[in-house]
């Protein structure tokens, strides 16, 4: 898993939650809320979703590096399964 | 012998959603999507909570709650529910009040009562914008302890005709009072603000009706004239656990339960004092409810019609607004829901439903004559009422007849038969809940903030994504379960 393949894995979550913003043109340093319209209700879904596809256990505590696809890949990438 | 209305159910589930308002449908439906296996019981013979309706002889269906929400259901219910449902839902274009003070038409969004703030109350520009701004930035964690009386005061000093306008729409949505905190108004006043009012056409039975074919489609077993008596816990193993239920004297094991219903009964009725902390049972126990309400439905024959008088008309006679006079006995103040044809389109029907805030204790320590007398002359009077707007409404009514928080109790089995949660305090205990006893979990209208459809809809799925970690976690740790199996 990248940091790419991440990013990758988050933006077809964020693309089923809300349809119908336009992801093709998403900055991965800013911040994801300064781009599309989602609220904490929307954060929230990610979260379940990394959970429901990917086993990934996001803490309440860490909700703020899902704040940017930077962050997110940062964060998220360690906790995916190395592939044997 | 009486029917089994949970034969053929499983000896254990995942979890067991106790109750069937909007936010135990909803975390019925988020869990099962999750691939846990779920019992959702409710006591009543039909699903929805007070998200529901009735029918009557002359072919009156009338809905009790679904007056009005804010467009951010368009949203949740297409991300919990389905785009097919979503769809339904359409704008409320016709608020309207009239009192003693003003009479306005209005949209009920940011941009309208902007303009009338300014043209109409002349309230400078400036500070309704502040407001609006103030009011959409407030924080849940900022633990101000500012009322919304107090608030109100701050921007519009010595205009209770504005803060009539701001605050009685938001008491019959939610019950709260200008003694409530800021917080409370400003969450769900900026919801509605945002765009304005939304209803979901086709009515509550079709919204019910679609909602219950989603669930059974993602695999939740759902079982009506089932109430639950008791949760069962276990203390082995050191952690006070959830095991099970007891539901029409059977007991059903499982590893977690999500109570729908009040949060008071919930934790002093269906868990027990003996499951908590004795601090925690006193907080429980000082949980004030909110204010509960009173409707007259009124069912016109068929073949007559209304003028379109609003969708909305929050009508009073009182001379300013007051919290206290709001929920008196002898109350003037009255929204009438008018639900013309497009409600139900094909149906052509028209339907009124008035509703009224009321007390608890007035309504239930009436003798079996006072009670009858009462309901007649809540029916009385706002046909009356009505007749200020349609001149010959009375005789085109072919159906009258009152709810009370009597009538609520009986059929929510809410405590003290509210109509709207708890007050601010009660979401602290709905959400410290699980901490107290490992696998039990609260949503339904608590905190003022969590009420209302949009409210109730959106708390039960953040209390699904802990009982999913939950689950999930304890899915990992097989043996963990043997040790409370």
């Amino acid at each position: 898993m990248t940091k790419e393949d991440c990013q990758k894995l988050v933006i077809d979550i964020i693309a089923d939650i809300a349809p119908d913003e336009d992801l093709s043109a998403i900055k991965p340093e800013i911040r994801l809320r300064d781009q599309l319209q989602l609220d904490s209700m929307d954060f929230l879904d990610i979260v379940m979703e990394l959970r429901k596809r990917h086993g990934i256990e996001v803490p309440e505590a860490d909700y703020s590096h899902l704040a940017s696809l930077e962050s997110c890949a940062e964060y998220l990438t360690p906790k995916f399964p190395t592939k044997a | 012998m009486a029917y089994d209305w949970l034969k053929g159910i499983e000896e254990h589930y995942d979890i067991v959603v106790i109750g069937s308002g909007l936010g135990g449908l909803t975390s019925a439906n988020v869990l099962a999507k999750c691939g846990h296996k779920v019992l959702l019981l409710e006591h009543h013979y039909q699903l929805g909570g007070l998200a529901t309706w009735f029918t009557r002889k002359g072919g009156h269906i009338f809905d009790i709650s679904l007056h009005g929400f804010p467009i951010g259901m368009i949203k949740s219910i297409r991300k919990y529910w389905s785009q097919d449902i979503a769809q339904s839902i359409v704008q409320l274009k016709g608020v309207r009040f009239i009192n003693p003070q003003f009479s306005m038409d209005t949209t009920f969004d940011r941009e309208d009562f902007t303009r009338q703030l300014v043209e109409k109350f002349k309230v400078p520009a400036e500070t309704v914008e502040r407001f609006f701004t103030d009011l959409r930035g407030m924080n849940f964690y900022d633990n101000n302890p500012e009322t919304t009386g107090q608030m109100f005061e701050r921007y519009f000093p010595g205009r209770p005709d504005v803060q009539r306008l701001l605050m009685e729409p938001i008491a019959y949505a939610n019950g709260s009072t200008l003694a409530d905190p800021a917080i409370t108004f400003g969450i769900v006043f900026s919801n509605f603000m945002s765009k304005g009012v939304y209803t979901f056409q086709g009515g509550s039975d079709v919204l019910i009706r679609k909602m219950t074919a989603e669930l059974k489609q993602n695999g939740v077993e759902i079982r009506k004239h089932v109430t639950v008596e008791k949760i069962l816990t276990t203390a082995e193993g050191g952690t006070k656990q959830v095991v099970g239920v007891v539901a029409n004297g059977r007991t059903i094991r499982c590893r977690a339960v999500l109570s729908n219903a009040n949060i008071k009964n919930t934790v002093l009725r269906l868990a027990g004092e003996e499951n908590f902390t004795p601090e925690f049972v006193a907080a429980a126990k000082a949980v004030r409810v909110n204010s509960s309400s009173c409707q007259v439905y009124l069912g016109i024959r068929k073949g007559e019609t209304l003028p379109h008088i609003g969708d909305l008309v929050f009508t009073s006679d009182e001379p300013t607004f007051s919290s206290e006079k709001l929920v008196d006995l002898h109350t003037t103040s009255r929204t009438f829901s008018m639900y013309y044809p497009d409600t139900r389109p094909g149906l052509d029907r028209y339907t009124v439903v008035v509703s009224i805030n009321a007390r608890y204790e007035d309504w239930n320590n009436l003798s079996p004559e006072g009670y009858a007398t009462e309901k007649k002359r809540l029916i009385d009077e706002s046909i009356t009422a009505l007749e200020r707007y349609i001149p010959d409404v009375r005789a085109k009514i072919d159906w009258q007849e009152a709810a009370t928080p009597r009538t609520i109790e009986y059929y929510t089995r809410h405590w003290a038969g509210t109509s709207f949660g708890t007050k601010f305090e009660g979401l602290k205990i709905s959400m410290d809940l699980p901490a107290q006893l490992r696998g039990l979990y609260h949503a339904g209208s608590v905190g003022i903030i969590m009420s209302g459809w949009l409210g109730t809809i959106n708390y039960g799925v953040i209390v699904s994504n802990q009982i999913d970690k939950f689950l999930v976690a304890m899915k990992r740790a097989p043996q963990a379960l043997t040790t409370v199996a």
